[in-house]
């Protein structure tokens, strides 16, 4: 069965390790902090100005001071920082920041992403996006396979405007994680019960099929 | 020397029409309310606003849009409003999107007195159209200019007469860099405090930058999106 949100956050948890650095986007990739494994230290940072974000406040903590990038009231842990947007974006440039997850539209064989734009509708911005996926020194996507079209998102180019250039290195799904390495994506994992012909189906850039894919383990 | 001002009001009396400004603040997030009421009050128009987003609806820069006395908006995330959107749409108002990295780093050389700099945020995108790219140790990058303004209106937690200011928590984000970018720097502070109450380690933005400095009333603090967990 395809997973939910909650599934796909919880396989991109599988993927921290004890000492990270880690940017989390809007959506999907936020709900990963909630599946940071056991006895691991994991240190969210919020480009806003925030190194070890913490969970949302109880009602009596909540101060308008202190957010998050989604402009949400947040708290911060013990150990936490505070800094200002420029350096913030230093930290990221400079590859201090150990992995990015974040959304997409589209992604291309070759890692190329397009996250901030469709032409002829409005233009919100991009944001930090631009600065993370040249930056991160990991950027996994989280996303749907496919659009609302039932078209598939993983690309031999993106047909949207780019975020940036050959910068992903892995996407998790409701179907499946897949590697992209010179110019292919390469089927890692499947969902639990998904088949590998769904996969191929729904993926429109090169796939590299191992002869056995395992499925996800996720509890 | 004197930077301390009564009100808002009479701090920001020289801004006119068709000026460039830097407001402080992400989201609604330590943005400079008491300056912005008093930009309203004096209706001044064909302003170019430079900030992170714009304001929502009915509170921050969103108030500015309402009444239309911004011309141009530099952010790198906006349309968190409708009337935005539709200002926008109509080609009554002009936006400059940039990547919030870029945004941060043009605004801080414009204060650190370097002309432009190399950047990766955006190479291979359509932000790169017409920059100058460069090669370092085999990675792109694209030429960036600093970013300056006529004014830069900032909010602090405290600040003392001489312009020192301290924020509190998130609501350094593009402040601490505007006020240090701004041919003008005018900051407004939660309490005004005298030489020597503020800790020297503990300052933020040095007196050297901000010329203008008043105490701020009535801080709303409006939060954008509220999210609480309900147990400890």
């Amino acid at each position: 069965m395809a997973l939910d949100k909650y599934g796909i956050a919880k396989r991109i948890a599988q993927e921290l390790r004890d000492g990270m650095y880690v940017n989390l986007g809007i959506g999907i990739p936020t709900l990963v902090s909630n599946f940071v494994p056991e006895g691991m230290t994991v240190i969210f940072q919020s480009e806003n100005g925030i190194l070890g974000m913490g969970p949302y406040p109880v009602e009596e903590e909540v101060d308008a001071d202190l957010i998050n990038a989604g402009k949400e009231t947040v708290t911060l842990i013990k150990g936490a920082a505070l800094f200002d947007s420029a350096e913030s974006f230093g930290m990221i440039r400079a590859g201090k920041i150990d992995l990015t997850v974040l959304g997409a539209m589209e992604v291309s064989e070759h890692g190329d992403i397009a996250n901030w734009k469709i032409p002829g509708k409005m233009v919100k911005g991009m944001g930090g996006a631009m600065d993370l996926v040249a930056g991160a020194k990991n950027i996994i996507v989280a996303m749907m396979h496919t659009n609302p079209k039932g078209e598939s998102k993983l690309l031999p180019q993106c047909s949207l405007p780019l975020t940036g250039l050959g910068c992903v290195k892995k996407v998790v799904t409701e179907l499946a994680v897949l590697a992209i390495k010179d110019g292919c994506f390469h089927l890692l994992e499947r969902a639990p019960g998904v088949g590998v012909e769904e996969i191929v189906q729904k993926t429109a850039g090169k796939l590299i099929v191992p002869e056995f894919v395992p499925e996800m383990q996720i509890n | 020397m004197n930077k301390v001002f009564a009100s808002a009001d009479e701090a920001i009396s020289d801004i006119s029409s068709g000026a460039t400004l830097m407001l402080g603040g992400f989201g609604l997030n330590g943005i400079p309310e008491n300056a912005i009421a008093a930009l309203v009050r004096k209706n001044i128009q064909q302003l170019t606003c430079i900030s992170n987003n714009a304001g929502v609806d009915d509170f921050g820069l969103g108030l500015l849009l309402k009444t239309k006395q911004i011309k141009k908006m530099i952010s790198s995330y906006v349309g968190e409003n409708a009337e935005f959107e539709r200002q926008l749409l109509s080609g009554e108002l002009e936006v400059e999107l940039i990547p919030q990295g870029t945004l941060a780093t043009r605004i801080q050389m414009a204060g650190m007195g370097i002309p432009a700099f190399y950047t990766p945020a955006g190479y291979g995108t359509e932000i790169a159209v017409g920059k100058e790219i460069r090669d370092f140790n085999g990675k792109h990058y694209l030429m960036e200019h600093a970013l300056h303004a006529d004014f830069a209106i900032v909010k602090a937690w405290k600040g003392d007469t001489l312009g020192n200011l301290v924020f509190r928590k998130t609501t350094r984000n593009f402040s601490t860099s505007m006020a240090k970018a701004g041919t003008i720097t005018i900051a407004e502070v939660e309490e005004l405090v005298t030489p020597g109450e503020i800790d020297p380690d503990a300052v933020d933005v040095a007196g050297v930058y901000v010329h203008r400095i008043f105490e701020g009333k009535h801080y709303e603090k409006r939060i954008e999106r509220r999210t609480v967990r309900l147990e400890k």
